[in-house]
């Protein structure tokens, strides 16, 4: 019971962190446009807590190139366990039109693993809160 | 009152404390919700934030950031248990000022700029509204001659008829220990970010879920303590608290972030003002 308590807390609970690793922000407005009360994911309990200790999830919208790339993994490494990696939008799945570029490393998982990949340039909001939704059904899967 | 129950007084203080926090900070995120045109969280959505985080990897800064989470916790817990058992006002302010205390210590033993700026504002919060609260507590003293808790439950007039100014003045303090704006320096209490979490920003997983679970003592501790000032019956306890809360939302959502400077100037000037007249009208009689 205790542990069935628990993950449902955890499901019903994901605190956010988003990270710009080098976005047009196109993708960025449509992380936030979620937060908004058209879409209002607080509903589900999620809130943007631009804390990396406080966050389950973690979104990264942009190419990653190689300044920003340590950024990234200290984010990501300073996030407590258990956690979900989304990548955003064309340029966070494999660097999109600057992939050929010489400063870009590629996508988000050359740094850090990802666990669910929403394509889109940019990312339709519905996309993105599909692309969470489906985060949360891997974490679920991870923690039990 | 016999031994049996007190210590009955006691666990139902750290039983429900937290229970009711929890509730009401629920009830405060979808009427904040609402106001903003939105649906907003369940009602047992706190519930669900600090069983996460009590179960997230236990990740520490420094072992002082530990013992101050818990002796935070520890302190606010004594303090709504000295409510419940009716003791004295004071002493209920001190611990509770203690616990205040140490969630700074913890804050500022981390090396993060963040932790530090957080944990300074937070120490002007307490710099804001400490003095209010004991010119409060004296006010219930010069009306019903007694620092106990048992002496305003005895007294046979409402306490707020006497003593409006400084039931506006709890107010001032209610609002910054809520962390609602325009006071939330230090931390915000909602999905704002400032100085990334202020206070908070360094305790993480079951550490932050301590915390919260403190903070929700806290605001049980200062709703009991507004309550004070209509005890002659329960239901005018429970429209004085609703109202009084309701309030706080209110101006949470109409109001931005001020500064520190203006929450000093504001508050010590505002604050300190009504609670004269107050205490000089009251003296006068």
């Amino acid at each position: 019971m205790f542990k069935k308590l628990i993950r449902n807390s955890r499901m019903k609970s994901p605190w956010l962190l988003h990270f710009d690793c080098g976005s047009c922000n196109g993708c960025d407005i449509e992380v936030l446009a979620c937060l908004t009360p058209v879409y209002d994911v607080e509903r589900f309990g999620i809130i943007n807590v631009g804390n990396p200790m406080h966050a389950d999830l973690f979104l990264v919208t942009g190419t990653v190139n190689s300044r920003n790339s340590m950024v990234l993994r200290n984010l990501y490494e300073q996030m407590p366990n258990p956690k979900i990696v989304v990548a955003i939008g064309s340029c966070g799945l494999s660097g999109g039109i600057f992939r050929e570029a010489y400063n870009v490393v590629g996508g988000v998982d050359k740094i850090i693993p990802v666990d669910v990949y929403v394509p889109g340039c940019p990312a339709k909001p519905e996309a993105i809160i599909d692309g969470v939704v489906t985060g949360l059904q891997k974490y679920d899967r991870i923690v039990n | 009152m016999s031994m049996s129950m007190q210590i009955l007084l006691v666990v139902l203080g750290v039983v429900a404390g937290p229970l009711i926090g929890g509730l009401i900070g629920g009830l405060d995120r979808i009427i904040t919700a609402r106001f903003q045109s939105r649906v907003g969280p369940p009602v047992l959505q706190p519930f669900y934030d600090v069983n996460k985080l009590l179960a997230k990897e236990y990740t520490v800064v420094n072992a002082w950031q530990a013992f101050c989470a818990y002796s935070y916790l520890a302190a606010s817990m004594i303090s709504v248990a000295l409510f419940f058992l009716q003791s004295d006002m004071l002493v209920i302010y001190f611990v509770q000022a203690v616990g205040a205390i140490f969630l700074v210590v913890g804050a500022l033993s981390s090396t993060s700029p963040y932790s530090q700026i957080g944990a300074h504002r937070e120490l002007l919060q307490m710099l804001a509204y400490e003095p209010l609260l004991v010119l409060v507590i004296i006010g219930i003293y010069i009306e019903t001659g007694s620092f106990k808790i048992s002496a305003v439950y005895s007294w046979d007039k409402p306490l707020l008829l006497k003593l409006p100014f400084l039931f506006v003045v709890l107010g001032y303090a209610l609002t910054i220990k809520l962390r609602k704006s325009p006071f939330d320096l230090s931390t915000s209490h909602h999905a704002h970010q400032e100085l990334v979490k202020g206070v908070t920003t360094d305790y993480s997983g079951p550490l932050l879920g301590l915390i919260e679970i403190a903070h929700w003592y806290d605001v049980v501790l200062f709703l009991c303590f507004c309550s004070l000032f209509w005890a002659t019956n329960i239901a005018g306890m429970i429209i004085l608290i609703s109202i009084t809360y309701f309030l706080e939302i209110l101006i949470d959502n109409v109001s931005a972030r001020m500064t520190w400077r203006w929450m000093l100037g504001n508050v010590w000037a505002i604050g300190l003002t009504l609670s004269l007249v107050n205490l000089i009208w009251l003296y006068q009689q």
